[in-house]
């Protein structure tokens, strides 16, 4: 397998979030400014590359009866250390992520990638693997972000830019509040789910050839 | 806990903070179990069903194993097991039981161990530091709240398979999740209400 084709599947082809509409609950929850969504992508990263590593070198002690249990204690160990690590160090994110820092034990993505493909490849594929799915998360995550932020309260980089405050783009009052409430990031999502498909078709018709379809995570990972 | 209290803690967690609408909670079960009415239903009642033995389970794991021993920073890894074994155990349940709901909601079952929600709702439990009876009326409101937006949302979706109008990108995923976005602007409306003062 090409390291090429590793990246491009985790970055655009399979990105986990557009393309594989997995770890929706965080993409949507958290997405309010660029702080939050950069925060996000990297604390899922550096869990996905550590569990992918984990589960890759006990992939042949690991019984199939009881995989799905093993890796979320995998996982679940790397979230704790990655939790307390965040609230030491980082306590504004922390706030701000709140609860779904914890919640990323239950991220379909890190489990989906743990069945599909740590379980069955070697130790450098796996983390290569990692660190692209990841990635591949936090573009989708800063794009949600940079829209529903500047939509919602006319500012770029909140939480990071200018000391914090963001760079502002339009007055305050002419902020859409609602694009940081719940119902922007259902919008903002269907949007961003959309302009992908339409690149993938638009692809497709270029090329004349068939995108691979996507593996159902689902169905992998119960069967 | 008094009715009153009992009252205003419900109809903040089914309406106020809906756990899908305003908590994004369990999205994943939400967009994927609700294309058709009869397993939206089930979906909503087995993650009900757990939820109330998950806020029960947790609870008592954290305050009689978590709390003595001083191993708090350990409330993910335990809450996740705890979770793991009773969705199996509901699994098991059903498939003896019921095998009618097991065949509607198939594959999606054992996905409750990674709905965030039924996470989510034992780790809130703890951190508002709810008693054993609030946190079993909070975990079984917020269910019933889950069910509402599935039930709601499956009805939408099931009419837009006959007839809707989108352009072909928004087919499938987007026009739910569009769908979906205009159910949460409903439930805005119910933020900032507050309950017997």
């Amino acid at each position: 397998m090409k390291i090429k084709d590793l990246f491009l599947d985790g970055v655009i082809r399979k990105n986990p979030v557009l393309v594989q509409l997995l770890g929706m609950c965080s993409a949507l929850a958290i997405t309010t400014s660029l702080f939050n969504g950069l925060g996000m992508g990297l604390a899922v990263t550096i869990i996905l590359i550590c569990s992918n590593v984990v589960i890759s070198l006990l992939r042949n002690f690991i019984p199939k009866k009881i995989r799905i249990a093993a890796f979320i204690v995998v996982i679940a160990a790397f979230v704790t250390i990655v939790d307390l690590l965040i609230q030491a160090f980082i306590p504004d994110l922390s706030e701000s992520l709140g609860v779904f820092i914890p919640l990323i034990v239950v991220n379909c993505i890190i489990l989906g990638r743990a069945e599909a493909l740590a379980s069955k490849n070697k130790v450098g594929v796996a983390a290569l693997d990692g660190l692209f799915q990841g990635i591949g998360y936090t573009i989708a995550a800063v794009a949600m972000c940079i829209v529903r932020e500047l939509l919602g309260s006319g500012t770029f980089g909140g939480g990071i830019l200018n000391g914090g405050a963001g760079i502002r783009i339009f007055p305050e009052q002419f902020g859409a509040t609602y694009m940081i409430m719940p119902f922007g990031g259902f919008i903002v999502m269907a949007f961003l789910i959309a302009l992908t498909q339409w690149l993938v078709a638009r692809n497709e018709k270029k090329t004349g050839k068939k995108a691979d379809p996507v593996p159902d995570e689902y169905e992998e990972v119960l069967k | 806990m008094n009715l009153t209290g009992f009252i205003s803690l419900s109809l903040g967690a089914i309406l106020i903070e809906n756990v899908i609408f305003s908590q994004f909670l369990g999205i994943c079960p939400f967009m994927g179990v609700s294309k058709k009415m009869d397993s939206a239903v089930g979906m909503g009642i087995a993650v009900t069903f757990v939820l109330v033995l998950s806020s029960i389970v947790c609870w008592v794991v954290n305050r009689f194993l978590l709390v003595p021993l001083n191993i708090e920073y350990m409330q993910t890894v335990a809450f996740i097991l705890v979770i793991a074994s009773l969705v199996q155990f509901v699994e098991l349940f059903l498939q003896k039981n019921i095998p009618s709901l097991y065949q509607s909601l198939g594959i999606y079952l054992p996905l409750i161990t990674t709905n965030c929600a039924v996470l989510g709702i034992a780790i809130a439990n703890i951190d508002r530091g709810y008693g054993l009876g609030s946190s079993i009326a909070y975990g079984l409101t917020s269910g019933i709240g889950f069910l509402l937006a599935i039930v709601l949302f499956a009805s939408v979706r099931e009419q837009m398979e006959v007839s809707s109008d989108f352009p072909k990108p928004f087919k499938g995923f987007p026009e739910a999740m569009l769908a979906g976005g205009l159910l949460a602007l409903a439930f805005m409306g119910f933020s900032g209400l507050s309950v017997f003062g």
